[in-house]
């Protein structure tokens, strides 16, 4: 009854959209440095750029003080390897980094922003510390406790001997204080305005980038900006293969639902080179079907390395890497006998370098009778110490968490005396310990890519004036990766905006582009509305270019694309300016659908890191393919190229890590 | 807004309107604490609520089905007016260690909420 009430309370009172509509009126806007999207990323670049001296201009979909993936919080720091605590260095850490590359991306990983995260982690966290959040045990709440260091205040997560990675207090925090650094350094903050394209000298694919349109998703307006600059740190591409709202809203997309791949795109039609579009899901996110992240029992990053018992109150054991069983708790965070340290994720790669875990026969064990379902996340078996951290620290200011802290608490869960449940699935479920996610068929699952621009040492794309930060950057993705890839990013257009001249805007590539934006309003809307468009679109991908593919489905992928482009895409229904977004998202979506299976049939192998599968190419990761498939555009012609998997350290690149970074990172 | 939804409950009258938006009541206003600031439209990413046609009163819920579940209106309402309602398809439950006793987000009688405040 309520549902009803509500869609009649909307019917009677939503009579006119509440913003003021102005399709098509141009705002022009200039700067030294744009920066396309403010989530984490996009912050520290404008911040970054904006203390040079330069004009800065955010550009967000949403509300820069909250927007971004990263938005609503961080709960641990990976490879701060120069924290004043760690026992490895940036060089050590990328020794390992080699063959298991950050991420899970093996040896597709990208060297250049895996090394900034070695180097740079922890200058961004005191730079974020500048801003008043409070990064460590500031009030003495862990005084004592083995994971902190009592002269610095600093408290550590896994590995507690080596302490680069780093449980940061106040995460919930840090998009807001960012948001309040930039008002202070002057930038200027465009929200809900949607980027819809890049603008190039003359108007050319593949030249010089000087500015980008948008449209305001709550009025319709057009924006035009100049900048000398550009750092793209848009999300990636996310939730194309899976597409429902019934089960749990935008949840259903593990990123941003605002990611839909603009960045992406305008990056393709305005000629950038794009790597490893082909890649495929990682198996763990489920669409609607799972449960929020970190909100049902289980043994995963914030709730690393939580006591599970089954439903009699028997304990499942750890064992170390070398499978020996691990007595105490106080060992799960400690490295193997013989091991130097570890870095947490799943066993893969050849130099052993995963750290403790539940026993891996877990599945067996449960389908024998050995463990009864369901299980519990024993919090009050942690000590007091571990529990509070995991409850009271970590679930906090993790992400989206700070709403399953507020809803369990306020129903009534007592981490001193209540056994959080685990989701009960089939056996061979309880490998992996994210457990709100791994549930249901891999076609189920979300696709997470790790497909994006190519770039260099400075962080510059193929193309002048445009730099990258964040997931946008290929095999990029995470807080920690957008903080230090947006802060340097951030320097070096900076650094670019004063060695050149501003460029006129083409006015032919301004009014093409405005004419695409508005042609939803002005097709035929006899159609079918924007959320049942995706819906068919994410099946495309899912039925064509999903776990498994070949020539003939690629081609009729494309196909299919091009079709719904033709017919249900141009009449979609629109009735304001959010639902003209939508639908200019969708129209993303094709196109970043299109790159996806371009690149697919560009790769004529399969592989097992990327979860690539070519029933017409099956042999699995042949010597031959272990490099990047690269695509751009040229004078609108498609030109796939490839790149070496470790570009960054040949010619012309050094051959170490440290001289390229001392040659480039601009400090 | 309440009072309007119980008015459409208890009377005789029935309505042609369209199913219920799921999930529907994802955001949960407290009106009387609600002061209108519109601090939670303008936190949102995707736009789940508007701002009310009268000035003053409690943003209109109007995307519910668009909500990320990031929780920041709830975290940033400076009036503590507004809290975040999972889906019925996203309550778990937790037994109690030393009694065996079952809970669940969302059952009748709960035991009484935990107030210790997060680090």
């Amino acid at each position: 009854m309520e549902g009803v009430a509500m869609n009649e309370f909307n019917e009677k009172n939503i009579k006119e959209w509440p913003y003021p509509v102005n399709y098509g009126k141009e705002t022009e806007v200039g700067a030294d440095v744009l920066v396309i999207g403010g989530g984490i990323a996009g912050c520290h670049a404008a911040i970054n750029a904006a203390r040079q001296g330069t004009k800065v201009v955010v550009v967000d979909k949403g509300a820069t003080v909250r927007s971004g993936s990263g938005g609503a919080g961080v709960d641990h720091w990976h490879l701060a390897c120069t924290n004043p605590c760690s026992k490895v260095t940036p060089e050590e850490m990328m020794e390992i980094m080699k063959d298991f590359g950050e991420y899970d991306y093996g040896e597709f990983g990208n060297g250049i922003s895996t090394y900034l995260l070695c180097k740079e982690s922890w200058d961004t966290l005191l730079d974020i510390e500048s801003m008043g959040v409070k990064v460590r045990d500031v009030d003495d709440e862990f005084k004592g406790a083995p994971f902190r260091d009592e002269k610095t205040k600093l408290m550590f997560a896994y590995d507690y001997v080596n302490r680069y990675c780093i449980r940061v207090n106040g995460g919930a925090d840090i998009k807001v204080a960012m948001y309040n650094e930039c008002k202070r350094l002057g930038v200027e903050i465009f929200d809900r305005v949607m980027a819809t394209s890049l603008l190039t000298e003359g108007g050319r694919q593949g030249a010089r980038v000087i500015g980008a349109t948008g449209v305001n998703v709550r009025t319709g307006e057009f924006y035009i900006f100049k900048s000398k600059a550009i750092v793209l740190s848009a999300g990636y591409p996310a939730g194309l293969s899976i597409f429902s709202t019934e089960l749990k809203g935008g949840a259903a997309q593990f990123m941003d639902p605002n990611n839909s791949g603009e960045g992406t795109a305008m990056a393709w039609r305005a000629g950038a080179e794009l790597a490893l579009m082909e890649r495929g899901g990682v198996p763990y996110t489920s669409g609607g079907f799972g449960y929020p992240q970190y909100g049902v029992g289980n043994a995963h990053n914030t709730w690393y390395a939580c006591k599970i018992v089954d439903a009699n109150g028997k304990e499942v054991p750890w064992v170390d890497r070398d499978g020996n069983i691990l007595k105490n708790i106080e060992d799960r965070y400690r490295p193997a006998p013989g091991q130097k340290y570890f870095y947490y994720g799943r066993a893969y790669g050849t130099r052993k370098i995963w750290g403790p875990s539940l026993i891996p026969d877990l599945p067996e064990r449960i389908m024998k009778g050995e463990y009864v379902l369901p299980l519990y996340a024993d919090l009050p078996g942690m000590p007091a110490h571990e529990r509070r951290a995991i409850w009271g620290l970590m679930i906090p200011h993790e992400g989206k968490c700070r709403i399953i802290y507020d809803t369990y608490q306020r129903a009534g869960f007592d981490p001193d005396k209540d056994l959080l449940q685990v989701i009960v699935m089939p056996p061979e479920k309880y490998t992996y310990s994210a457990w709100w996610a791994a549930y249901g068929a891999r076609q189920w699952r979300e696709r997470i890519h790790g497909g994006g621009l190519l770039f260099d040492w400075d962080l510059k794309t193929s193309l002048d004036g445009l730099y990258v930060a964040g997931c946008q950057a290929y095999c990029s993705a995470n807080h920690a990766s957008s903080a230090v890839t947006g802060r340097y990013a951030g320097r070096k257009a900076a650094q670019y905006s004063r060695e050149v001249e501003e460029s006129g805007i083409d006015r032919p590539q301004v009014n093409a582009e405005k004419a695409r934006v508005y042609a939803p309003l002005k097709q035929g809307k006899g159609g079918i509305g924007w959320k049942e468009l995706r819906a068919g679109l994410a099946r495309i991908m899912q039925d064509y270019a999903g776990e498994y593919m070949n020539e003939e489905t690629l081609q009729m992928g494309l196909t299919w694309l091009n079709s719904i482009k033709e017919s249900e895409a141009s009449s979609v229904y629109i009735r304001n300016p959010h639902e003209l977004a939508r639908t200019l998202e969708c129209l993303t979506r094709i196109t970043v659908g299109e790159i996806i299976m371009q690149a697919s049939l560009a790769r004529k192998a399969s592989s097992k890191v990327l979860n690539f599968n070519r029933l017409d190419f099956s042999e699995v990761d042949p010597p031959e393919w272990n490099k990047l498939v690269t695509l751009r555009q040229e004078n609108g012609r498609i030109k796939p190229g490839e790149k070496s998997v470790n570009y960054w350290l040949i010619p012309p690149n050094a051959p170490t890590y440290e001289e390229n970074y001392n040659k480039h990172s601009g400090l | 807004l309440l009072a309007e939804r119980r008015i459409l409950t208890v009377d005789n009258k029935a309505y042609a309107v369209p199913n219920p938006i799921t999930p529907g009541q994802v955001v949960v206003i407290n009106e009387e604490l609600c002061n209108g600031c519109n601090i939670c439209i303008d936190v949102c990413r995707t736009d789940v609520m508007v701002p009310n046609p009268e000035k003053g009163k409690p943003p209109v819920v109007l995307y519910p089905d668009e909500c990320w579940f990031c929780g920041c209106c709830a975290s940033d309402c400076p009036a503590g007016a507004l809290i975040i309602e999972y889906p019925l398809n996203q309550k778990v439950g937790w037994k109690r260690k030393e009694t065996g006793e079952y809970f669940r987000i969302g059952m009748k009688n709960p035991p009484p909420p935990n107030t210790r405040p997060s680090v």
